[in-house]
């Protein structure tokens, strides 16, 4: 399965929720401090365990950086 | 005695009911390591940061991050919508700064040029009615413009955060007049946001009588970011306390202080 994942192609084996997806990056899942949208819809932290990712979905993952 | 120590203990800074004792909020964007981040933020005595929102970068997802350093539940960590030029951009950023900080505040930031980084004023206003419908405690960068002031105020904006210069241009107070108007326009807190160079900057700006100040290349940027970070907490304590206290009267020409009658010599 193939998805935009920060505005780069990512390939994924079957079926992945955002949860696994963020299990594979190796990204820390915080409570204050993340953010995941799916083609534009935040997705609240809730819905990561069953949220299953589809061909072609546009994944923006974001954390809080440094800024005025 | 007087508790001179304490004058400013009941003079309380609010914004949407959350009451805050510094009127010094600081950035956090620029700084050489997070660990100087928050030695910076205790010494300045702030309770408010700002953060912003980026993509994680993938191929090396950082285990670092701004938040094992600065504890949410101890300050208020304001996201931005920094390096937004449309409402939608902002809007949407400022979605996801809700799902990642927990809370519903968000600085709004709409840049319109490059070069000077000044807002779009059109677009700001545009994203402000969008967020504030959204149930968002919106804090707009707006230019200071007293007219355009009173319009976020009037969509329902929870405060107003006119420049004194532009963003990371360290030129300070540029027209004291504008924000003078801009407080008397509105009465929800006018936090001026950008411009500050030094910490002889800020006793200037608050003894007009605007509500707050917001810094960050002015601290990142210093040789010595822990003592500008003290210098800045003493500079705002000193100029709402001389705007509380009411300077004098500028005149042309000079006044003596001293007694004219009993000048000892003379004939």
């Amino acid at each position: 399965m193939r998805i935009l994942l920060n505005g780069d192609e990512k390939f994924l084996e079957g079926e992945v929720t955002i949860r696994e997806l963020l299990n594979i990056l190796g990204i820390e899942l915080r409570e204050v401090g993340l953010a995941v949208a799916v083609n534009g819809e935040v997705i609240p932290k809730s819905e990561y365990e069953n949220y299953k990712l589809k061909e072609g979905d546009k994944v923006e993952i974001v954390h809080l950086v440094g800024g005025g | 005695m007087l508790d001179w120590e304490n004058l400013l203990q009941d003079d309380i800074f609010e914004i949407a009911g959350r009451k805050f004792k510094s009127r010094l909020i600081i950035g956090s964007g620029k700084f050489k390591s997070f660990q100087q981040n928050k030695e910076v933020l205790e010494a300045s005595g702030a309770e408010i940061i700002t953060v912003a929102v980026r993509r994680v970068n993938i191929t090396d997802p950082s285990r670092e991050n701004l938040l094992d350093y600065i504890d949410p539940k101890k300050y208020l960590i304001l996201p931005n919508t920094a390096g937004c030029y449309t409402a939608e951009e902002a809007v949407n950023t400022a979605m996801l700064a809700r799902e990642a900080t927990g809370i519903n505040w968000i600085k709004l930031e709409v840049i319109g040029d490059k070069k000077t980084l000044l807002p779009d004023m059109e677009e700001t206003l545009k994203a402000a009615k969008i967020l504030v419908k959204e149930g968002f405690v919106v804090l707009p960068y707006v230019f200071d413009d007293p007219v355009y002031a009173k319009k976020f105020e009037d969509i329902g904006c929870a405060a107003v955060m006119p420049l004194a210069s532009p963003i990371g241009s360290g030129l300070g107070l540029q027209n004291p007049y504008n924000l003078i108007f801009i407080k008397e326009a509105v009465s929800v807190p006018v936090i001026v946001d950008a411009g500050i160079g030094s910490a002889t900057d800020i006793p200037p700006v608050m003894e007009l009588g605007v509500d707050g100040i917001l810094t960050n290349t002015a601290l990142a940027e210093a040789k010595d970011p822990i003592k500008m970070a003290v210098a800045m907490k003493y500079a705002t304590i000193a100029g709402r306390l001389a705007y509380l206290a009411g300077r004098m009267p500028k005149r042309t020409y000079a006044v003596p202080s001293s007694p004219m009658k009993g000048v000892p010599f003379k004939e």
